[in-house]
């Protein structure tokens, strides 16, 4: 049991060494990557411009949830007015950025590593090794810096929508006022909230697009390797996002 | 360059995967200018074999020489200019999924070249040509048969004008007649181009037709090399068996398993 | 290439999308937005004993309106006082150089702003002027001190009068 228990553990050492080491290489090339710029916004229309819908729907959804629960919680305290403050502060810092990497890992993140593992499989990778074309430089590095390019992006544009879901269901439904649900809001709110956040999406769009063309890259090729690559990559992301969003909060302390 | 000196030469080569030595003191040489098939069972090393004349895998020990080039010290981009010498056509095509038929024989073109679009079009329609598909284009790879994926492949391979073209297996789940364009291709392409061409495969009767010399691999050596006519007439074990199709011989039909009798027997007495 | 050309549009309108809402996150929704969008602004600072919680952003009001807001909080290690930096509206500059400045609470428990009442003077404050005339944060400890002071000091008087007889009779023997 014990045995068991200790080699689980050095494969997962192994694993996130692995990983690490591939993050370097990926960062290595991307210098002459930037060159073929082309390449890059392909894919950050592949990650980002493709992910729109839902990433607008998701936050106009949590941004209404948001404004629903606020309102509850705070006419408790006869402090209905802070609605502005609170949904802001919550989507700006937390939701936006956590939701948004949740969701990317879901709909880019699987595409990703699908894609990838897809061409491992079919020997579309070592093809062109063969014909002298070094693939992490021509597929890999792009879809990595697409991802990590268009997550910061999807989380700011979840927030602001979901700012406006919270203003619809707290001043057109529940009668906040408008005055102050923009004035407080400006007043509570900092920059440093909103860096915070911006830092955050940031960082689980490197960790999300890591990890997502991580297991594409280096998955088994055959039909269930590219399932599990897929159902790997959601499932290591959402811990993995989790996990740095509590790190980077209490960095922010 | 020599021309008479082997384009692949390797000498008491070494190489094990996990433990497990597939090559010991292997010795093979391949000559410039002629189709070489390389045969063997399953599970051989036959695709190791070709692993290691790309440079995709390094031997454990021994001498290989591709080209003229010692692969053991060569660097990444030394080998990757190495490659641009070779071409290989790989078991299922492997085109790039994302890329049209024109595109997809286009891309060594655009990575490693400045040519002019005009030129690239011509290039790429001569290839196409060339193994029968220039009208074939614009279809995506989705859309095309797995023979038709082959040639294409293969008018891929041979876009940069390679010395060397390298066929995985060509034959695996063609048809007859697709089979037979592509052995004429083959032999067709080797002979205008000047090339020299390396076929790994294991279909006997139809690589016999075309190859100029045949390897046959078994247990990590060779074990017999000539022209095709030899190793029919060849008395080895092995060559006799593989080259007959026989179901039984130097490779058992029986997976190992212990005493036939004893295990019917033991079944029957558990209560 | 008419496909590429869509999809350069598609990724370009995401990218602008994107830094929009970068851009509205961090102007919109806090208190120091961009300076070069809102209207025009002035600068003056004021000294005080004692600011309280008062806080970067806090607003600046005459009359109970809005003038202005509290863009920095700067301590004088001469004086030592606090030296706070007050962003006023450039609508408000008929504002007296002799008015003053005193930090208020809003509500009974909100936070500190600042109030500026109007003076008598006929010049105004413009870009870099000082106020001089400033009363510091209201302290809750400080009061309750005072409280507890002047109610010990009020018993002390009232027992003073009794022994002060004695003691003069005794000084004056």
């Amino acid at each position: 049991m014990i045995g068991e228990l200790w080699e689980n553990f050095t494969d997962a050492l192994e694993g996130l060494g692995s990983v690490v080491h591939f993050l370097f290489r990926l960062v290595g090339n991307t210098p002459r990557v930037l060159l073929r710029f082309s390449l890059i916004s392909q894919q950050i229309f592949n990650s980002g411009a493709l992910s729109l819908i839902i990433i607008m729907l998701s936050g106009l959804f949590v941004g209404m949830v948001l404004g629903l629960q606020g309102f509850q919680l705070l006419q408790r305290f006869g402090s209905e007015e802070a609605l502005g403050t609170a949904a802001t502060i919550g989507l700006v810092k937390e939701l936006g950025p956590v939701v948004t990497a949740l969701l990317f890992a879901g709909r880019a993140g699987t595409a990703l590593a699908s894609e990838l593992g897809l061409m491992r499989a079919t020997d579309q990778l070592s093809a062109m090794e063969m014909m002298a074309v070094d693939p992490i430089q021509r597929v890999v590095v792009p879809r990595f810096l697409g991802g990590v390019i268009a997550m910061p992006l999807l989380a700011g544009i979840f927030s602001v929508i979901g700012i406006y879901g919270a203003q619809l269901v707290g001043v057109q439904i529940m009668g906040v006022d408008s005055g102050s649900f923009w004035s407080q809001m400006r007043s509570a709110v900092s920059l440093s909230d909103v860096t915070e956040g911006i830092v955050k999406s940031f960082v689980f769009g490197v960790a999300c697009s890591l990890i997502a063309v991580y297991q594409g890259y280096y998955a088994t090729p055959t039909a269930e390797g590219v399932g599990r690559a897929t159902t790997t990559t959601v499932v290591t992301s959402a811990v993995v996002i989790l996990f740095l969003d509590y790190l980077i909060t209490a960095a922010f302390l | 360059m020599n021309q008479r000196a082997p384009i692949v030469d390797i000498r008491n080569l070494d190489y094990a995967v996990n433990g497990r030595p597939v090559f010991a003191g292997l010795d093979i040489q391949i000559p410039r200018g002629k189709v070489t098939a390389v045969m063997g069972p399953s599970g051989t090393g036959k695709t190791t074999l070709l692993r290691l004349i790309t440079g995709q895998v390094s031997a454990d020990s021994g001498e290989i020489q591709v080209a003229g080039q010692d692969m053991r010290v060569l660097s990444r981009t030394e080998l990757y200019v190495l490659r641009r010498r070779m071409g290989m056509l790989f078991q299922n095509g492997a085109l790039l999924t994302d890329f049209s038929v024109f595109e997809n024989v286009a891309f060594p073109l655009r990575e490693h070249t400045d040519l002019t679009e005009r030129l690239i079009r011509q290039l790429v329609l001569t290839k196409l040509q060339a193994v029968g598909l220039r009208g074939a284009a614009e279809l995506m790879p989705a859309e095309l048969s797995g023979g038709m994926s082959r040639r294409v492949a293969l008018a891929r391979a041979i876009v940069m004008d390679p010395e060397l073209l390298i066929y995985d297996e060509p034959f695996v789940g063609l048809d007859p007649i697709s089979l037979g364009v592509i052995l004429r291709l083959i032999r067709r392409l080797n002979d205008t181009l000047g090339i020299t061409s390396i076929v790994v495969s294991h279909d006997v009767q139809e690589i016999s037709t075309v190859a100029d010399q045949v390897f046959l691999l078994s247990g990590g050596k060779v074990v017999a090399g000539g022209a095709p006519q030899e190793l029919k007439t060849n008395p080895t074990e092995i060559v006799k068996q593989f080259i007959g199709g026989l179901a039984d011989g130097p490779v058992p039909f029986h997976f190992p398993a212990p005493d036939y009798f004893s295990e019917l027997m033991s079944r029957s007495e558990e209560p | 290439m008419r496909k590429s050309r869509t999809l350069n549009l598609g990724t370009g309108s995401f990218v602008l999308l994107g830094f929009a809402a970068l851009f509205f996150l961090t102007t919109q929704t806090t208190s120091h937005g961009l300076a070069v969008f809102g209207p025009a602004h002035y600068q003056v600072t004021a000294k005080f004993d004692n600011i309280g919680d008062l806080k970067v952003g806090a607003p600046v009001s005459m009359s109970g309106v809005e003038v202005g807001r509290v863009t920095k909080i700067d301590f004088d290690s001469n004086e030592y006082k606090a030296v706070v930096l007050l962003r006023l509206n450039e609508r408000f500059n008929k504002i007296p150089t002799d008015s003053d400045a005193s930090i208020y609470t809003q509500g009974l428990l909100g936070g500190k702003f600042i109030g500026l009442t109007a003076g008598g003077a006929d010049t105004y404050l413009k870009d870099g002027s000082q106020i001089d005339f400033t009363q510091s944060a209201f302290v809750l400890e400080n009061l309750i001190g005072q409280v507890l002071a002047n109610f010990t000091k009020q018993k002390a008087d009232e027992q003073a009068p009794a022994r002060a007889d004695p003691k003069a009779t005794e000084k004056t023997k």
